[in-house]
């Protein structure tokens, strides 16, 4: 038998450590993916496909009631997340970020009391926030101890609280992560460029606005675009502290409990449709498909301006 | 023939003549109350007794993963051969779906069985049964029998009464209700503990069914206008209080009424056996008036249409809808049975709510309005959120229900 060349030895290696991931890859996110697009284009009878009916379950969901109010409703949730998550927690990582980065004292303890939210489970976090936020829990007690009784609120049923109390909290848990990946990103600014702006004279504010900031651009990319895939996929937050229902008045509803509670239904919420859930599904992934086209788009262009 | 033939051939007469030799047939059963495991296995092994030729195994889930693991099996053309399923809309997607067995010919003692039940076992489309129904829940309002002694009130028979009640408890510095609004679900059970007295029960139930009148009707939003009238007594920032804490301000004795279903009963004498409560009727509008309480059926025990042991599954049908597992329902789980006959000389409190069930109306979405996406339920539920934090009023409630329901509804599509 003819020993095989060192080249085909070598692709078979590959394909041999490659196949397990591509297999995992291939049943769990890809299958799904297409199924769900596939159950989309179809009529339903309960748990029974129906016939064929092209792009009616998408007419639906866009353009007729009661679909369309609920996803428009949803929508603009996520749009919620998006700019509240954007604003407040990304300028705060950046802040804490260059705080840490300039050493300050205590920093190493700082930047571990900030990151270890990052590690706890999202369902526990959600579980924990929703017994501080009660009318007689662990918040509003502290807001009585402090003098601020005329602030207390039912902060998870009030319609106009609940999604930003929901996000504040995901902040909480959350925000460690930007901090850590801008502060490694300011890290890495070459010392060069900071000690020669120094010496030109150029004051701390001017250093970060001129010097830093544009060096950590991709940085600031990678994390925008994982606040935007974040901000449509956020579902654990709700489920945990509100429900499936988008609770109260559909005003924590976001794509993510839309889609699980029309596809799947809960026990109160009647009947699965699984064509019109599916169709909300792959709205909800081509918009996160857009958000990574882009992103690596735009990553691509800015490494080789750099 | 030699010896060896004539042995096997006896052998195989034996097993034809005796089949219970040759095979046990195994059943299995699904249900989504992993809590009541150990006393299902009591029920079961009482049927295996009787029926020594057949052994079933109980296998639960959580009950809120329950319908989707269900459904998945029974798409892929297995599960199991007898499965607890869902009442009305909840019965209608498995039945339609083609993975119910129709029962009439296999469990003659639903005959039996009053016509209330039964309608959870109904499909609407075809008028077959599907099930087996097991329980029946109403609801009420539960109160501290305590604390009525302490402050000397009686159990109100009028709204007015039953308002003074309330102030009386909030004055002498107790929280006078347990109720919230953060889990829409328990607003959907106040209204139907404490609505159907003002919209007309029973009459308004078959008008909006048939489509002879609407949610817009004004014996309607005059009922849902009334929950307002609770604010005052409800607790502080009531809208961001939960199921669980309304829970627990009853059980620890905080609170003194509790309106809720017959279902809470278990819990809270388990949670706190020293507390001494008791149930009334959601008070009428006028005194002398009928006291209607909102009555609904749990689920019921199906077969699987796909099941290779139609037979066995048939006999622990029969079995399930029998008095045995009906007397097992009140003495074990405290829970209403739905087998006729059944003896509740046992636990005074179920005799207490079969009594109330007296004058009953069906709890009138879960009933009437599950069977679609938005369920009526669901747009409830929402809309009474809305309305007791304030933001709407009760024609808007009103209208966002009948409009929701009337994307689908048939009879609502004519008007």
């Amino acid at each position: 038998m003819q020993a095989i060349s060192r080249r085909t030895s070598e692709r078979l290696w590959i394909a041999f450590f490659i196949f397990p991931a591509l297999l995992i890859v291939g049943v769990i996110i890809l299958l799904p993916l297409f199924m769900s697009l596939f159950n989309s284009l179809f009529s339903w009878r309960q748990l029974i496909r129906g016939s064929f009916a092209g792009l009616e379950n998408f007419r639906r969901v866009f353009f007729t009631e009661p679909y369309r109010t609920r996803f428009m409703n949803a929508i603009g949730h996520n749009i919620t997340w998006l700019l509240m998550t954007m604003l407040i927690q990304n300028t705060l990582g950046l802040f804490i970020g260059y705080l840490l980065s300039r050493r300050i004292f205590g920093s190493e303890f700082y930047k571990r009391i900030i990151f270890i939210p990052v590690l706890f489970s999202i369902v526990a976090v959600g579980f924990l926030w929703s017994l501080y936020l009660r009318p007689n829990g662990l918040v509003n007690s502290f807001l009585k101890l402090v003098g601020l009784g005329q602030y207390l609120r039912a902060w998870l049923g009030d319609e106009q609280l609940a999604t930003p109390t929901i996000i504040i909290v995901n902040i909480w848990r959350w925000v460690g992560f930007p901090s850590l990946v801008f502060l490694a990103a300011i890290d890495n600014v070459p010392v060069d460029c900071l000690e020669a702006a120094m010496l030109d004279g150029a004051r701390d504010s001017t250093v970060f606005f001129r010097v830093i900031l544009p060096l950590i651009v991709p940085s600031i990319l990678i994390i925008t675009v994982l606040t935007i895939i974040g901000s449509l996929n956020v579902f654990e937050q709700i489920y945990t502290m509100t429900g499936l229902d988008g609770s109260p008045n559909f005003s924590t509803d976001t794509i993510g409990t839309l889609f699980y509670r029309t596809a799947f239904g809960s026990i109160d919420s009647g009947n699965p449709e699984i064509g019109i859930g599916s169709a909300i599904g792959v709205v909800i992934y081509i918009l996160t498909l857009g958000a990574s086209l882009l992103s690596v788009i735009t990553l691509g262009r800015k490494e080789v301006e750099l | 023939m030699n010896s060896k033939h004539s042995a096997l051939y006896a052998l195989m007469l034996l097993l034809v003549l005796f089949p219970a030799f040759a095979q046990k047939t195994e059943l299995t059963f699904w249900s989504w109350r992993p809590e009541d495991t150990e006393k299902y296995s009591k029920l079961l092994a009482s049927f295996e007794k009787q029926n020594p030729n057949i052994t079933v195994k109980f296998v639960p889930f959580k009950n809120t993963e329950y319908n989707t693991i269900l459904s998945a099996a029974l798409a892929g053309g297995s599960g199991p051969d007898i499965f607890q399923s869902r009442a009305y809309g909840g019965l209608e997607t498995f039945a339609q779906s083609g993975y119910m067995e129709p029962l009439e010919k296999w469990v003659p003692e639903l005959r039996n069985f009053s016509r209330d039940p039964l309608r959870g076992a109904t499909s609407i489309k075809d008028g077959k049964i599907y099930g087996v129904p097991f329980a029946s829940q109403t609801l009420f309002v539960y109160y501290n029998k305590k604390i009525y002694k302490e402050l000397g009130l009686q159990i109100p028979e009028t709204w007015d009464q039953f308002l003074a009640n309330l102030a009386a408890c909030k004055k002498a510095g107790y929280q006078a209700l347990a109720n919230g609004g953060k889990d829409g679900w328990t607003l959907e059970v106040m209204m139907g503990s404490l609505c159907p007295n003002f919209y007309g029960a029973n009459d308004f139930y078959d008008a909006v069914v048939s489509g002879k009148t609407t949610f817009q009707d004004p014996r309607f939003r005059t009922a849902i206008e009334r929950l307002k009238d609770l604010t005052p007594y409800m607790p502080d920032l009531y809208m961001g209080v939960s199921y669980t804490d309304m829970q627990s301000a009853f059980i620890n004795e905080m609170a003194v009424h509790f309106v809720g279903g017959s279902f809470e009963a278990g819990y809270f004498s388990s949670q706190n056996p020293n507390l001494d409560f008791d149930v009334f009727p959601g008070p009428a509008a006028k005194k002398g008036d009928p006291r209607n309480v909102s009555v609904y059926a749990d689920g019921n025990f199906s077969m699987n249409a796909a099941s290779k042991n139609k037979e066995a599954a048939a006999k622990l049908l029969r079995f399930l809808a029998s008095k045995e597992t009906g007397d097992f329902f009140i003495k074990e789980l405290q829970q209403v049975s739905a087998v006729p006959g059944v003896d509740t000389s046992t636990s005074p409190y179920i005799s207490k709510v079969l009594s109330l069930q007296k004058y009953s109306t069906p709890y009138i979405f879960l009933v009437g309005f599950r069977y679609n996406q938005p369920t009526g339920s669901a747009l409830m539920q929402a809309a009474l959120q809305g309305f007791m934090a304030g933001k709407i009023d009760a024609a808007e409630v009103c209208r966002q229900v009948q409009e929701g329901i009337a994307t689908y509804y048939e009879p609502f599509k004519k008007k």
